[in-house]
């Protein structure tokens, strides 16, 4: 029996240790993986209960678009194709027919523009207009076999890359980006083509895109593998 | 002095606060605390409110980081991974201690309700000294039950902002209610310095006014002055 004195004295005593080994602590190794078994639990709960297909991010007015709308990659430098003639999308994995689709091909094809609100995992957001062919549309033209669950879409940004649920990826406001604020997509947000989607936070919007495979595994991603959300969906 | 066993009731003692309501307390306690800690961390990844470009809320921490030992987590995703695995057990704790108050009709004299609002006004005049008797009070005095009501209505608010800013398109009705994504993550942080405030008060009243009532919310047991029951 522990009686009153040494039960304050233990508790006064846990709870520094514990403030102690606060400071910037991630859970440690015992403690960490069951923080990402959790993670992993969330990622369910938004995606089979709270993420519904049909239901559409609000849009805004162009008056409405940020001045600014900072832009991301891992690279030292701003990534650049040496060579944007010869560019293509490869649409490849468990699909009926591989494509490659150069820029010109994705235009010819439906065309989504909205303007929306771009919501950061930091916290800040941003609204700003996008074009670009839903990527359900590319999934038609391509024909994914039935046991095709995810993509993973990867960049030329230093192997930057994202694996999405197919169900999140077939929104009608998912889309291929071209185009941003009624110019073509710039090279600072993701040139010649981009991820976009106002259902997930920023970092699942791979830029610089090379390649959308579909898989019956789900892929890992750049961030998501050191810690972030993987499904991250708003 | 012997301290005398815990489980049972020596003579001047009562039964004051049932195993539910301290296990409720404490663990809020802990739970809040690796909240505002992670949540502070989390800040610091944009530390201002409102679009980008502005203009923005006013925030005396605008563009300021909470020193080290105040922030859980190390890195944001550090951070977001305690915050989005510990509220679960918050809400679960905070629905436990509710349906306590409903099942054991404890909530009549927790509530603040608009017949307290004389009491209250009297009991501040006591703390005021405008009155040197201490106003009868029931188990708590109608500041406390403010108090107390106040907190589970900013637990409450904590939580619906907390969910309007992690699925701001799927919940956008609850996000629309808080006047949009940066307003309830701008209302969101301010729930912390309430709670914050809220716990200092607490803390001083209880050790200034009642400090047996501290023994209480840890044995269940009481030997204060205060009446036990309404």
């Amino acid at each position: 029996m522990i009686d009153r004195r040494d039960f304050f004295r233990l508790a006064a005593g846990a709870g520094t240790a514990s403030l102690a080994a606060a400071c910037g602590w991630d859970g440690g190794n015992a403690l960490r993986p069951l923080l990402l078994d959790v993670s992993r639990l969330n990622d369910w709960v938004g995606e089979k209960i709270l993420f519904s297909r049909n239901r559409l991010a609000r849009q805004y007015d162009l008056s409405e678009r940020s001045a600014r709308l900072p832009s991301y990659f891992i690279s030292r430098v701003t990534p650049m194709l040496k060579d944007p003639a010869a560019w293509h999308l490869q649409v490849q994995g468990l699909v009926r027919r591989p494509q490659a689709l150069s820029l010109d091909d994705l235009q010819r094809m439906p065309r989504t523009t909205y303007t929306i609100k771009h919501h950061c995992v930091e916290g800040w957001t941003a609204i700003a207009t996008w074009q670009g062919v839903p990527v359900s549309a590319v999934a038609e033209r391509c024909e994914p076999l039935p046991e095709a669950r995810y993509i993973r879409f990867d960049s030329f940004d230093s192997g930057y890359s994202n694996g999405w649920d197919l169900a999140s990826a077939m929104h009608p406001q998912t889309i291929l980006a071209y185009g941003m604020n009624d110019n073509p997509l710039p090279p600072a947000h993701g040139a010649p083509l981009r991820l976009y989607s106002p259902t997930k936070l920023g970092y699942k919007l791979t830029k610089y895109l090379v390649s959308m495979t579909f898989t019956a595994e789900r892929p890992g991603g750049y961030w998501e593998d050191q810690g972030y959300p993987w499904f991250a969906g708003l | 002095m012997t301290a005398s066993p815990a489980s049972a009731a020596a003579p001047g003692q009562v039964k004051r606060h049932h195993w539910i309501v301290r296990l409720t307390h404490w663990a809020t306690f802990a739970l809040l605390a690796a909240m505002v800690t992670s949540g502070l961390q989390i800040y610091g990844a944009y530390a201002r409110f409102g679009e980008r470009g502005g203009p923005y809320y006013v925030n005396p921490f605008q563009d300021r980081q909470f020193p080290g030992w105040s922030r859980l987590g190390g890195w944001l995703a550090g951070a977001l991974n305690w915050h989005f695995a510990l509220v679960w057990p918050l809400v679960t704790v905070g629905l436990l201690y509710l349906s306590y108050l409903v099942a054991s009709g404890e909530w009549r004299s927790l509530l603040f309700r608009p017949r307290d609002v004389r009491g209250a006004i009297e009991m501040q005049k006591y703390y005021l000294r405008l009155r040197k008797d201490h106003p009868a009070q029931g188990k708590h005095n109608p500041l406390q039950k403010l108090a107390y009501t106040f907190i589970v209505f900013l637990g409450v608010l904590a939580i619906l902002t907390g969910f309007a800013i992690y699925k701001p398109v799927q919940l956008a009705w609850l996000t629309a209610l808080f006047g949009g994504f940066q307003a309830a993550r701008y209302w969101h942080f301010w729930a912390v310095w309430l709670f914050v405030g809220f716990t200092i008060v607490h803390v001083v009243l209880v050790f200034t006014v009642d400090p047996a009532s501290f023994r209480a919310m840890i044995s269940g047991w009481y030997r204060g002055r205060f009446p036990s029951h309404d």
